[in-house]
């Protein structure tokens, strides 16, 4: 499944390593971390909460919000 | 600028207003009492005066960050931009209080550290607020393209206007739109007559007339007169949402270009800060082991911090996506939309260009092109029209649209199915058809061997002559296939037609290759064999309209249909699309993607070449005994390296919403 969140996120190196962080999470196939358009796409096989990807993008980037 | 923006912007202006009056006044002072702000007043603890100076701007321009920076390291985040800045500067005032220590005992010693720790710090926030600040405008330059947000429609229910959000139209709802007003679902007019701008569709800048009964896509902007609409597609579905959609969600699938700039920034900083933490104590201690004297460690902690400084890739992470993201933007404005940044880096390594032929190359609609014999030219085109009358077939209007006459006579028309017609008027017996229709009725003929369809006419059973009609190439055509046959790249031309039609346009175009008399289903297979005679690493791309060709645009690399905006599955199927019918925007797509990469490749070049040269320049340093004194300047230079860059870079992209491209359109 594919989602689209609306996210915000301060500085483009910042998106990118919050897109290689949420792409360990298991079950992950694919995360894109856009901060051009402040919007995340992640590709997974079953629903992520969305609490457990704000907690780990937070771990990178304490700012980071989805919306 | 949104609040946040604005709110830092304040503080960088204080601050650096701040910053300016104790650097001057402390340069000034230097001239008079030759120390400076310490020289204020004697006192051992003097060196207390420019520091608490310093640091309160430092504390005051940074808090954000320093927070950051340790939240970051109790999460064990250490390679942290925020932590590394943080720990360069504060590194820098550290041993600002060092070298101050030390001056009590020995006045000959410099100090120096807090100018700079404060200033590195204050730059890496200008940089960071002139990147947000760049970003969301670009962000909003594209937006703006197609003003969607509080977007609201008026609906007419039992004759009273509503004001409704878009999402809320179901289909067959009837709107109303008012001069000025954006069209925002697709749908059918059924009351007004109006002109409509297309121009964020379609990049056509001449307004368009339109009428009852007409269909009208979302996105276009009604100019004269209100009209009502009956809704076809839910607000989610139609056309300006799905472009808006398509542009926002293009620079999520990423360029090589892209991938590379992300794994190369993964291990950068990680280099970089071995290398300081090395270059801070290895050299040093060589030094001490080989020559016995341990004094120069200051010299290449200096070094380190300067590594710190240019650790961030920050410059090239940003300034990549975002020359692409400018570029997507700049191309729908053209009416070219592009799905993906990575084609327009594809785009730049084309092996061979397929086009289909009618309706691409050509304009799909036919004309009189040659009749014969030419002094019978009005009496033949005459019977002709007579006889194709009432028919609608592409060559009974091309007949029709050359004489430009209106009948009034009774005729009566009898169809003889893939052979012509036969019509009757008075006395006269008109026959107007193919070879077939003459070889049947028995006419002397003269068959004309042609590259383009002939009809011959006959007038009570005696032959007049024949009308040959050629499909008519685009104005523009020619030049598109120039400019591929200029740069090297293969032209293929893919058509249904036969071989003499096909042999024709060829040599009229310069088209390298062609392929006639196939069926649409053989198509795709064509291009295969295209696909699999390029060179590795060359790209091949395919343009048709979308229509019966899904298959063939799935196929090629990039898939371009033409002026089917309307068309769910052209727009689908294709990986750009004209949205208008100008076979010119791929030069013009093409000369984009050019100076798009150009730029990408200019910042990469840039900002890999400053921050090596000021790595070098930094490691140097505290091994020429000639440049020691250089030491701490080299964290002014190695600011630029760091902010400066990331600057010119985004600079540098920005070019792209500048850059000149086809003047024919916008």
């Amino acid at each position: 499944m594919i989602k689209t969140y609306d996210i915000e996120v301060d500085c483009a190196n910042c998106a990118l390593k919050v897109e290689n962080a949420l792409k360990n999470i298991e079950n992950i196939i694919n995360v894109s971390v856009n901060y051009m358009t402040q919007k995340m796409v992640i590709e997974s096989n079953t629903e992520i909460p969305k609490k457990e990807l704000l907690k780990i993008a937070r771990k990178i980037e304490p700012d980071f919000e989805i919306n | 600028m949104t609040k946040k923006q604005k709110k830092n912007l304040k503080r960088i202006i204080i601050a650096s207003i701040l910053f300016l009056i104790i650097f001057i006044s402390d340069l000034i002072l230097e001239k008079i009492n030759g120390r400076g702000l310490i020289g204020i007043t004697n006192s051992k603890l003097s060196f207390l005066i420019p520091f608490i100076l310093y640091f309160s701007i430092y504390l005051y321009i940074g808090n954000k960050t320093i927070l950051k920076a340790f939240k970051n390291i109790i999460n064990g985040e250490v390679l942290d931009e925020n932590f590394l800045m943080v720990l360069s500067t504060i590194g820098a005032f550290s041993l600002g209080l060092f070298t101050s220590i030390k001056s009590i005992n020995d006045p000959s010693i410099k100090i120096e550290g807090f100018d700079e720790g404060c200033a590195v710090l204050l730059f890496y926030e200008i940089g960071e607020w002139f990147q947000s600040y760049s970003i969301t405008k670009s962000r909003k330059s594209i937006k703006d393209l197609l003003d969607l947000s509080d977007a609201k429609v008026t609906v007419i229910e039992n004759n009273i206007e509503i004001v409704k959000d878009p999402n809320e139209i179901k289909v067959n709802d009837i709107i109303l739109v008012k001069p000025g007003e954006r069209v925002l679902l697709d749908g059918i007019i059924i009351n007004g007559n109006s002109t409509i701008d297309t121009k964020s569709l379609t990049g056509e800048s001449l307004p368009k007339d339109i009428k009852e009964g007409d269909s009208i896509l979302s996105g276009v902007i009604n100019l004269t007169e209100s009209i009502k609409i009956k809704v076809l597609k839910e607000y989610n579905d139609s056309t300006v949402k799905r472009i808006m959609d398509l542009i926002e969600n293009a620079t999520n699938n990423k360029t090589k270009t892209e991938n590379f700039i992300n794994k190369f920034s993964r291990y950068y900083t990680v280099v970089v800060v071995i290398l300081a933490l090395f270059l801070a104590i290895i050299p040093p201690l060589l030094i001490g082991i080989i020559k016995g004297d341990y004094s120069h460690f200051l010299d290449f902690i200096y070094s380190s911090l300067s590594f710190l400084v240019v650790s961030c890739p920050c410059a090239l992470v940003v300034s990549v996506p975002l020359t692409f993201f400018l570029s997507i933007g700049r191309a729908s404005k053209y009416g070219i939309l592009i799905k993906g940044s990575t084609y327009l880096e594809m785009i730049n390594r084309l092996g061979s260009a397929v086009f289909d032929k009618t309706g691409t190359l050509t304009k799909g609609n036919f004309k009189v092109y040659n009749v014969i014999p030419e002094k019978n030219r009005n009496e033949i085109l005459y019977y002709a029209s007579l006889a194709e009358k009432d028919s609608l077939h592409p060559i009974a209007l091309a007949i029709k649209n050359e004489t430009n006459i209106s009948i009034n006579k009774d005729v009566s028309i009898i169809n003889i199915s893939g052979k012509g017609v036969i019509a009757k008027e008075s006395s006269n017996q008109i026959l107007v058809g193919n070879d077939k229709l003459m070889e049947e009725y028995h006419i002397s003929f003269e068959k004309v061997l042609s590259d383009s369809t002939v009809i011959y006419c006959a007038l009570n059973s005696k032959y007049l002559g024949s009308i040959e009609i050629r499909d008519e190439i685009k104005d523009d055509s020619k030049e598109v296939i120039d400019s591929l046959n200029k740069d090297n790249i293969q032209t293929v031309m893919l058509t249904g037609d036969n071989p003499l039609t096909a042999v024709r346009i060829k040599n009229e175009l310069n088209i390298s290759t062609y392929v006639p008399s196939l069926l649409p289903e053989n198509k795709a297979t064509e291009l295969e064999k295209i696909m699999n005679n390029n060179k590795k690493g060359s790209y091949t791309l395919y343009v048709g309209d979308g229509i019966n060709d899904a298959l063939v645009l799935l196929k090629s690399d990039i898939g371009i249909s033409m002026g089917k905006l309307g068309v769910d599955a052209a727009i689908e199927a294709s990986d750009i699309v004209f949205t208008d019918d100008n076979i010119k925007s791929l030069i013009t797509l093409r000369t984009l993607a050019k100076k798009t990469m150009r730029i990408v490749k200019e910042n990469i070049i840039f900002i890999l070449l400053i921050k090596f040269l000021i790595l070098f320049f930094a490691m140097l340093v505290p091994l020429i005994e000639d440049l020691i004194a250089l030491n701490i300047k080299i964290m002014w230079i190695s600011v630029f390296g760091d902010v400066g860059v990331l600057i010119l870079a985004i600079l540098n992209s920005l070019r792209i919403t500048k850059i000149k491209l086809d003047d024919s359109k916008r």
